[in-house]
């Protein structure tokens, strides 16, 4: 029962309430870095690991930070994480860092990651909150990972750097340019529409007040929304 | 000087932080839907970031660069920003209460927009100096104003409009940002 507990955060981060695609956050970075599946996967990832990591210390400081300061307080300790991950992979992954640039600091602005504290984290223990964030930053990924695969293939005819389409077949480079992105995802959540999977898209185009944040937190109640 | 109008020109149309760097897309989706909103959200976003890149460019060029704390320049600009938005609000509500009655509730959702901290940290990465981080930050916020009352007239032709089912919501809204990115592209063939 109690791995149950633990193994659910995860799969409702993947699926259920997968923050891209179904709850529709984080929205910029998911449009900027997709232009290959590797950038797409590598913003991900350090999205996962800030992720992880300010959910466990939101979580474990969460009786310490008083209610009327726990915005700047989480601010501060998202900025200093993302601040280690930033230094960290100028140190060791310096080709992903120089592709990402300004994105990977725009990690503290993340929708996701203070809409998951003040959601998640802030409310439950040390342990849940790590596998909330774990399964939220994977369902990140595989949103940015599909998108990028599904980008580089259509603009570039590869897959992961290699060519997989013939020569003689031009791409359509349109999708590794900006309008590729807004196009790509407007052809996923069409196609989700389709299908019948219900997304949280009406928050985004609709009742977004123009902050993300503000955005996250919304989002995370979506009965408060409905009932209004 | 004109190395001055190019950086405006460069920041409102080239490189529109919207359409071609993807900051701001929350709100750029979000408040589209109505016209008179995103001229104030506009109007907000202009004031915010010009007054946060001259800020942060101070603060950038004399106390973290001097004393190597070039690493602490994200939590740095990030709790200025927050700060700043608090007191730009209570000052513009106490002199002049006209201007806040149009755009205070914009003000303080700008805080988390992340084009602000966005565009301070574009401006120290190009090493910019005073003058070009304001004119810079002025030139990105005119765009992100230009690019989300364009959305916003799209928006109230298409409403009326008879969408497929699938395509109604975020899709169109999507498609319409798309045509209008692609539309810009043309703006990177301007030659000075």
């Amino acid at each position: 029962m109690l791995k149950n507990k633990y193994l659910e955060r995860i799969y409702n981060g993947i699926i259920k309430e997968n923050p891209t695609l179904i709850l529709m956050l984080g929205m910029c970075p998911a449009l900027a870095v997709t232009t290959s599946a590797m950038n797409g996967i590598g913003m991900g990832l350090s999205t996962l690991v800030v992720l992880t990591f300010s959910n466990f210390v939101i979580s474990l400081l969460r009786k310490l930070i008083p209610a009327e300061v726990r915005l700047p307080a989480y601010i501060v300790v998202v900025a200093s994480l993302v601040t280690v991950t930033e230094l960290l992979m100028e140190a060791y992954l310096p080709a992903l860092y120089d592709e990402l640039g300004i994105y990977i600091p725009l990690i503290v602005v993340n929708c996701i990651i203070l809409g998951r504290a003040e959601a998640y984290a802030s409310k439950n223990g040390p342990l849940l909150s790590i596998m909330d964030g774990i399964g939220m930053g994977v369902g990140f990924t595989c949103a940015l990972g599909v998108a990028g695969i599904l980008r580089e293939f259509l603009g570039a005819g590869s897959f992961f750097g290699m060519r997989v389409l013939p020569e003689s077949v031009d791409p359509i480079a349109i999708f590794v340019q900006p309008p590729g992105a807004f196009l790509v995802f407007a052809i996923i959540i069409c196609v989700m529409n389709a299908i019948g999977i219900k997304t949280r898209q009406k928050e985004l185009v609709e009742s977004c007040d123009g902050c993300c944040a503000n955005c996250a937190m919304k989002c995370e109640n979506p009965g408060e929304v409905e009932n209004k | 000087m004109t190395s001055l109008i190019l950086i405006i020109i460069s920041g409102a149309l080239i490189n529109n932080v919207v359409l071609n760097q993807f900051l701001g897309i929350c709100s750029f989706l979000g408040v589209s839907k109505q016209m008179k909103a995103s001229a104030s959200l506009g109007g907000a976003v202009i004031f915010v970031i010009t007054i946060a890149s001259a800020v942060a460019s101070l603060l950038y060029d004399y106390v973290l660069a001097p004393n190597g704390l070039d690493y602490m320049k994200t939590i740095v600009f990030i709790l200025v920003i927050a700060a700043l938005v608090q007191i730009v609000e209570m000052f513009l509500k106490k002199t002049s209460p006209a201007i806040y009655k149009s755009l205070g509730i914009y003000l303080p959702l700008i805080t988390t927009n992340c084009a602000v901290l966005g565009v301070a940290l574009t401006n120290v990465q190009n090493g910019y100096n005073f003058i070009e981080c304001v004119l810079s930050g002025f030139g990105t916020a005119l765009g992100y104003t230009i690019a989300i009352v364009l959305l916003a007239s799209i928006r109230s032709r298409i409403r009326e409009e008879d969408i497929p089912a699938p395509l109604r919501g975020a899709p169109i809204v999507l498609i319409s940002a798309a045509l209008m990115s692609i539309a810009f592209m043309g703006f990177a063939q301007l030659n000075f």
